[in-house]
């Protein structure tokens, strides 16, 4: 869901570039407070995972092809800002290296990817860990529906920004990228529950929301 | 860092380089979800290339320039892009972390 040049008005350039900014300074800001020494390598792992997947292109319906997100997982593992951070250092590396975005683009695809991906998904993580069964399997149904909601919503962002930029009509846009990422959603959903299915088996105490409150804080 | 999280952390990138460095190669080259719509819905010539930056990307469509093996310029170009997202993040993380406060250190 790269957004290339050209095809969005430098009001929309502008506006997203503008917020984007205002979060990933939000992310430096929380990160000097908070950011522990024990989570650095657990943000350059989970960089490194969410390019590394964003390769792995998967047929969808029609001669369609998805791709991984990652912000949802990252902002289930490491919080959204973190998570903005991380999602902002792969698509800054997709642009400058491999040429995937566009340079003038970077503010939206952060937004789109990183900042509505990454609060959506984390939003509705916590808000269905408080709703579903406690253990487990909340916690993978939550990861589950976070992480498509978060490509779902990134793609409906895109296509507003289309929309409003004079592209495509918002009535032709919306409903094609919705419909395709429902699909791409899943797709998601299916990788960010077995990353966390398998963090949970192998480091819960890396999840916020299985660590008992006695062990908080403690030593990673 | 404990051994728990090295541990943690290099199975992390052990399975990061397989999928950007070996599994990236059986990758669907299908348009993905925003090419197919504007294809389809006909804006995808809207799309424009800026020059300076395709000229400074180094690994341009994820293919590094010059290997002709086909499995090899895509393998390499995902543990490179692996490799710089990990030190890329890790040295932001490094940076910006929270400092001891001065009563503690």
């Amino acid at each position: 869901m790269h957004i290339p040049d050209g095809f969005l008005s430098p009001k929309i350039l502008i506006g997203t570039g503008a917020v984007s900014a205002l979060f990933v300074g939000a992310g430096v800001f929380n990160a000097k407070k908070s950011l522990g020494e024990h989570q650095v390598p657990l943000l350059g792992v989970t960089a490194a995972f969410i390019f590394a997947a964003q390769m792995l292109n998967f047929p969808v319906a029609g001669g369609t092809s998805g791709h991984f997100g990652g912000a949802a997982m990252a902002a289930i593992l490491l919080g959204p800002l973190n998570a903005i951070l991380v999602m902002t250092v792969v698509l800054v590396i997709q642009a400058l290296v491999f040429f995937d975005g566009g340079l003038s683009a970077i503010g939206a695809n952060v937004f789109n990817m990183g900042v509505t991906g990454a609060f959506l998904g984390w939003g509705t993580y916590k808000l269905l860990l408080k709703v579903l069964p406690k253990g487990k399997s909340g916690l993978l149904g939550a990861t589950a529906v976070a992480s498509w909601l978060s490509v779902f919503a990134a793609a409906g962002m895109a296509a507003v920004e289309l929309g409003v930029s004079g592209t495509a009509p918002l009535k032709v846009a919306l409903p094609a990228m919705l419909s395709v990422h429902a699909l791409i959603g899943i797709g998601e959903a299916l990788i960010s529950t077995a990353v966390i299915t398998t963090v949970a088996v192998a480091r819960p105490d890396l999840i916020p929301a299985l660590r008992r409150p006695e062990a908080e804080g403690a030593a990673v | 860092m404990t051994k728990q999280t090295k541990v943690f952390v290099i199975a992390g990138l052990g399975v990061s380089l397989v999928m950007g460095g070996v599994i990236s190669f059986w990758a669907s080259s299908h348009p993905d979800g925003l090419e197919w719509v504007a294809g389809e819905k006909g804006f995808e010539d809207k799309a424009t290339e800026n020059e300076i930056q395709k000229d400074a990307a180094p690994i341009p469509d994820y293919e590094v320039p010059g290997v002709q093996n086909d499995f090899l310029k895509v393998s390499l170009a995902g543990v490179i892009g692996t490799l710089i997202c990990f030190g890329l993040a890790l040295l932001l993380g490094w940076v910006l972390k929270r400092r001891k406060h001065p009563a503690a250190a």
